[in-house]
């Protein structure tokens, strides 16, 4: 963990409207391929889409990209448990 | 006295991290719900999505990206010590919660009144994964709901505080909370909208 948690890293309005302008293309996107017909592959590009966007919200809105080890391990270790606890419920609803 | 004061400060914002993780994995298990029983009802799940206003899940979206981005300019407002931007930001904030929560009322309404709501008669003599469907949807979307209320209110909170000058560039670890909580609630709407008004 840093040291000195005194100073922050002090993001630009133009960056952060950036980030907003990147989101708003990713709704964009991922409301025009809802519309096309394809398939299986339509939920998976959804839920990347959404992980990007959910990335750059992390990232940037939420200062993470500039925050110390302990918070982004953190982070880690809460996504890495949500995935086993949803992969591994989906191994034994599927192959049941 | 600054250096405790620091200290404090890089505690409370892990100690509202974890917290942010617990609602993650709150809402992690709702959408593991969803995917269970997608898998177990696709033809009854795919029906029921057709009575979803995709309309109203897009503009929802957009407020609520927007209020993101109006959160974190307040943060980076109250770092340059201008604490009438970072009221103004957080005003903009609050006035999007409400957009979306007008917006949310309507959509409700809307669907309410085609019969479509819990344990309402037209569901109940639909097929069982329908109501399942529209069951987890109310859930899900009625405690994200909850989240926005309470979210626009720890941001009033934070701006009267901020106009009071009790928050200023060298003691704003309440407003960074503040707005940590408010884009988790964002963060979950972005998996919230594709799940139940796009992939159906």
């Amino acid at each position: 963990m840093a040291a000195a948690q005194g100073e922050h890293q002090v993001i630009g309005y133009g960056k952060l409207t950036s980030v907003w302008l990147c989101l708003l293309a990713l709704t964009a996107l991922t409301v025009w391929l809802s519309r096309l017909d394809l398939g299986i592959s339509r939920i998976w590009g959804s839920l990347a889409i959404a992980s990007v966007k959910g990335g750059l919200v992390i990232a940037f809105f939420m200062h993470l990209r500039y925050e110390g080890r302990l918070l982004r391990w953190l982070l880690f270790v809460a996504l890495v448990t949500l995935a086993i606890f949803i992969g591994f419920t989906f191994f034994d609803v599927l192959y049941r | 006295m600054t250096t405790p004061h620091h200290q404090d400060q890089a505690g409370a914002k892990l100690g509202m991290w974890l917290f942010l993780f617990t609602e993650m994995i709150l809402f992690g298990g709702l959408f593991l719900l969803y995917g269970v029983y997608l898998a177990r009802y696709p033809h009854e799940f795919a029906q029921a999505g057709q009575e979803m206003h995709v309309v109203f899940g897009t503009v929802n979206t957009v407020v609520l990206i927007t209020s993101s981005l109006l959160a974190a300019m307040a943060v980076t407002a109250i770092q340059r010590d201008d604490c009438r931007n970072a009221v103004l930001f957080l005003l903009g904030t609050i006035g999007c919660a409400v957009v979306f929560l007008v917006n949310k009322f309507f959509e409700w309404s809307s669907e309410i009144g085609r019969g479509i709501y819990p344990n309402s008669p037209t569901l109940a003599a639909g097929p069982p994964g329908e109501s399942v469907f529209f069951s987890l949807y109310y859930l899900t979307v009625g405690l994200h709901g909850l989240h926005v209320l309470l979210g626009a209110t720890v941001l009033g909170v934070v701006a009267l505080r901020a106009q009071k000058r009790t928050i200023h560039a060298g003691h704003y670890v309440l407003l960074e909370n503040g707005v940590l909580y408010w884009h988790l609630v964002d963060l979950i709407w972005i998996f919230i909208f594709p799940l139940y008004y796009l992939l159906l």
